[in-house]
């Protein structure tokens, strides 16, 4: 024992040591009791008072072992080794205070998600548990009682992405009686849904329920609709975010229109309409995409403008009975303070090009399911006739086939959610106004959720041919006289283990759907993280899936993962909820991991100043030191590591605890001997 | 110990926003790797004071792997970007001091990433194995005050093993 350096004596903490099983899954690895047992005896000179180990820690009787433990037994510090921290730390800390204990006092270190779920040697896990109960033991030791910052919560709110799932959001907040701002890029409100027909499982037509949802969306006193505009940076922190917004020049003067459409008939120039039409059908360059659109203002498509591109034309601001047209418009650029932000960004589709082998873009009579949706739409290019590509045929033979580019190895791995039950509605739509043959091509058919498999029933008994296996081509190549002028669908049918070639007139590829192109970015500017398929990731998958890992930050509809509309719309109200909740806390607290400058102890170096990504740190020319402006900082700890003078300090993470705790997981070796 | 059966003890040091959360991925999903390693959460790789890697050796450690998010994806905008310059510097200083530098090494892992972490630390313990023990904290040996102005030799440290 070396009393040399003043390390020796006993420590006046008292601590308490957590040890749980969670029932098999740490026990079944890890020697919990031995940990317990050993943290007990031999961090006994660290401080240690009492180790337990407890079948679940997290259960309210566990959590009461701790709350008598601080009382009978006058813990001052407490270690919980368990699950991860991002799991249960609030857990053991509001236990702590429940039994007057400072909860940050606590310290949860995880043996589960990094010991006994990824370590098979049962010796060896037991030993790590040990290092790392005593580097949380090392760690606690240095910790001090804290006090969570209380910021103010701004009573606004944003909402990306004007889908089913961000009007549901709006709405529900907005009539809570609170500011929305909601944004959209394109230029009306409605998502994917403004472009489908019916929807299943019950057939009701899509605009009928949605429109009305737009429309009291568009009108509501406490929402600022935004459409045509884009975020182009987020500041701040939950309750006091900084939102800029580029609102796109529409070349409309929005206070003068009244939406008459008089322009958009006038408008000399047709484009194809790639975004709502799916390419199907054609819009004016001065256009609202769809007569439903709300708001009712129209846009100017500046790069296909004749005016633009010529000099001459304006026919639309000849004919605008009230002068609305306004060719120099520009962009408006500014800000808005919110509280809390929404993200229902939605999803894109995917590229059925890719599947080469069946034939999209190369054979005309290969549609795509966005595609089949215009056709079915009786506001659509077609006015609802189910026809091919030539614009008259009505075909007599359909084939529809699943899980295009998804459960697919070669493209997305994951189940697309909505695609089985979006052939079955097609199936029966074909089948309904055109009394064609209707074949469905599928690997699983999947139809989970309410009245889904009454409607595969149904559809079923509507005589639609229902064939299991995934199509290997499609294909205009005749091999006998039947085939000829036909496509030919070439399939195994796994249930009647046969190879079959079937003729049909039209084939429509259930695709599946994707995160936005832009989904990486958009995660980056609101500070979240995508999943490797690229969707959002929700704070838990299970017990959170609205949260994200950024504080006032929430995620629903598609932006998540593929879903069904019922599905966004609940995800949309839950996010609304939680705003909700933060809103009518007023304040709301922050974990205080803050730096701060020891003012004697800065040299004035500067070197900090430059260091921190939110500006937190000032100068001051006077005294020649620099100071951290708590509530802009967010406590990464660069400018902590930086300090040549070590002047900044760390709450929580200070370099002592770091220290302390790399001092604590190396007390004993990989592959020492455990004893007691 | 002989060094045929070393087992090298690793720290790794994990962002709080993306390789921490790898790591409870590589749990929840039950990827294995090699029970050497123990992790240490910083709020992100930015607060990596190149002090800690000298002081995880002086205290035993035979290597150090620092983890963070990938570039441009750090929760707090680009510190990550600081962490790989300090790690440059960290490498030459190992180097200056008679340390092997590939006893130190960075890998991005963002929070999806945890079959990639898992598989980072398994190959980083097997580097470290091949590298030998680096036997720097030695017993008792007070070189880690000097570094970090810390004292390394808790009184637990004589309680024999
Ligand atoms: C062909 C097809 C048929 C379907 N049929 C049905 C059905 O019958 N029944 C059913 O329940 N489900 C159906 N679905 C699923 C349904 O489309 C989705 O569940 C629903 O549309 C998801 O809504 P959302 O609001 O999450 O996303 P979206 O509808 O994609 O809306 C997202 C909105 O956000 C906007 N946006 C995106 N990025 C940004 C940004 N960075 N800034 C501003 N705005 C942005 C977009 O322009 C869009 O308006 C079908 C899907 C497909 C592909
Ligand atoms: S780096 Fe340290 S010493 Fe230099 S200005 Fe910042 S706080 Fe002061
Ligand atoms: S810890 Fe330092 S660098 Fe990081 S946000 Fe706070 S003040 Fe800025
Ligand atoms: S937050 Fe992960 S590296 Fe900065």
């Amino acid at each position: 024992m070396t009393q040399d350096n003043g390390n020796s004596q006993d420590v006046q903490e008292r601590i308490g040591v957590y040890v749980c099983h969670c029932g098999t899954n740490i026990a079944g690895t890890v020697d919990v009791q031995q940990v317990a047992e050993w943290a007990a005896t031999r961090l006994k000179r660290r401080g240690v008072v009492i180790g337990r180990d407890y079948k679940f820690m997290c259960s309210s009787l566990g959590q009461e072992l701790i709350e008598n433990d601080i009382k009978e037994l006058g813990l001052t510090r407490v270690v919980v080794a368990a699950c991860s921290p991002h799991l249960h730390e609030a857990t053991f800390r509001n236990a702590c205070q429940r039994a007057g204990l400072n909860p940050y006092l606590c310290e949860l270190v995880s043996i589960r998600e990094q010991v006994s779920w990824v370590h098979t040697d049962k010796v060896a896990a037991t030993v790590k548990s040990q290092a790392v109960v005593s580097g949380g033991v090392e760690r606690v030791l240095r910790h001090e009682p804290l006090e969570p910052l209380r910021v103010p919560i701004h009573p606004a709110t944003l909402v990306v992405g004007g889908g089913i799932a961000g009007i549901q959001s709006a709405l529900e907040i907005a009539d809570a009686g609170y500011r929305v701002y909601l944004v959209e890029r394109e230029p009306s409100i409605g998502g994917h849904m403004a472009q489908f027909d019916k929807t299943f499982p019950t057939l009701d037509c899509s605009a009928c329920i949605l429109t009305p949802r737009m429309v009291q969306a568009g009108a509501h006193p406490n929402i600022t609709l935004l459409t045509y505009s884009e975020v182009e940076k987020v500041d701040g922190y939950v309750g006091n975010f900084v939102v800029t917004i580029r609102k796109k020049a529409r070349k409309i003067n929005e206070e003068l229109c009244t939406g008459c459409g008089i322009c958009q008939e006038k408008c000399p120039v047709k484009v194809i309409d790639d975004v709502y039409e799916a390419g199907l059908g054609y819009r004016k360059v001065v256009y609202t995409p769809f007569p439903q659109a709300v708001p009712k203002f129209p846009v100017m498509d500046v790069e296909n403008c004749t005016y633009f591109k010529k000099g001459t034309c304006k026919a639309c601001e000849k004919f605008c009975p009230t002068n609305a047209i306004d060719f120099n418009q520009q962009d408006e650029v500014f800000s808005v303070e919110v509280g809390n932000i929404v993200l229902a960004t939605g999803y894109d589709l995917f590229d059925a090009r890719r599947v080469t082998n069946y034939g999209y873009g190369r054979l005309p009579n290969v549609f795509t399911s966005l595609e089949f949706e215009r056709l079915s739409n009786a506001a659509g290019p077609t006015n609802g006739s189910i026809v091919l590509r030539d614009g008259k045929t009505v075909p007599k033979a359909v084939g529809i086939i699943h899980c295009v580019g998804s459960r697919d190895r070669n493209f997305n791995n994951y189940c697309s959610t909505i695609c089985c039950m979006q052939g079955l509605k097609f199936a029966h739509l074909v089948h309904e106004r055109t009394g064609a043959t209707v074949y469905n091509f599928y690997i699983d058919m999947r139809t989970a959720y309410k009245a889904y498999d009454e409607f595969y029933q149904r559809v079923l008994e509507e005589g639609t041919l229902f064939v299991r296996g995934k199509v290997a081509e499609v294909t205009d190549v005749p091999r006998i006289k039947d085939e000829e002028g036909h496509l030919i669908i070439q399939c195994e049918d796994t249930l009647a283990g046969k190879q079959r070639r079937i003729p049909v007139d039209m084939v429509i590829l259930s695709i599946g759907l994707q995160p936005r192109a832009d989904a990486k970015e958009t995660a980056k500017k609101f500070g979240l993280s995508c999943s490797a398929d690229g969707w959002f990731i929700e704070k838990h998958p299970k017990l959170d899936p609205v949260a994200t890992m950024t504080e006032g930050v929430y995620i629903a509809g598609c932006a998540q993962g593929p879903k069904d509309i019922p599905s966004s719309v609940a995800q949309g109200a839950a996010a609304a909820a939680r705003v909700l909740g933060k809103i009518q806390q007023r304040e709301m607290a922050l974990e205080p991991v803050r730096a701060s400058i020891n003012q004697d102890q800065c040299s004035g170096c500067r070197i900090c100043n430059n260091l921190c990504p939110f500006n937190a740190i000032l100068f001051h020319d006077d005294r020649m030191v620099s100071e951290i402006n708590p509530a802009l900082c967010q406590g990464c700890g660069t400018c902590v590591a930086a300090c040549p003078a070590g002047a900044i300090s760390g709450t929580a993470f200070s370099n002592e605890q770091i220290m302390a705790q790399i001092e604590g997981l190396m007390l004993l070796n990989v592959g020492e001997e455990i004893t007691l | 110990m002989s060094d045929e059966s070393f087992e090298p003890t690793v720290i790794g040091f994990t962002c709080n926003w993306c390789s921490y959360r790898a790591a409870d991925l590589a749990g929840t999903a039950r990827v294995k790797y090699p029970p050497n390693i123990r992790l240490i959460r910083l709020m992100c790789s930015g607060r990596l004071d190149p002090t800690f890697v000298l002081k995880a050796f002086s205290s035993g450690a035979d290597g150090v792997l620092i983890t963070g998010c990938h570039p441009g994806e750090c929760h707090y905008l680009e510190q990550n970007y600081k962490a790989l310059r300090r790690f440059h510097l960290l490498r030459r200083t190992l180097q200056g001091l008679g340390l092997e530098p590939e006893r130190v090494k960075l890998v991005w892992a963002s929070a999806a990433e945890g079959v990639k972490l898992a598989h980072e630390i398994a190959s980083f313990v097997e580097e470290i194995r091949a590298l030998g023990p680096l036997h720097w904290g030695g017993n008792g040996s007070n070189q880690s005050s000097v570094i970090s102005g810390q004292s390394t030799a808790h009184a637990f440290k004589e309680v024999p093993a």
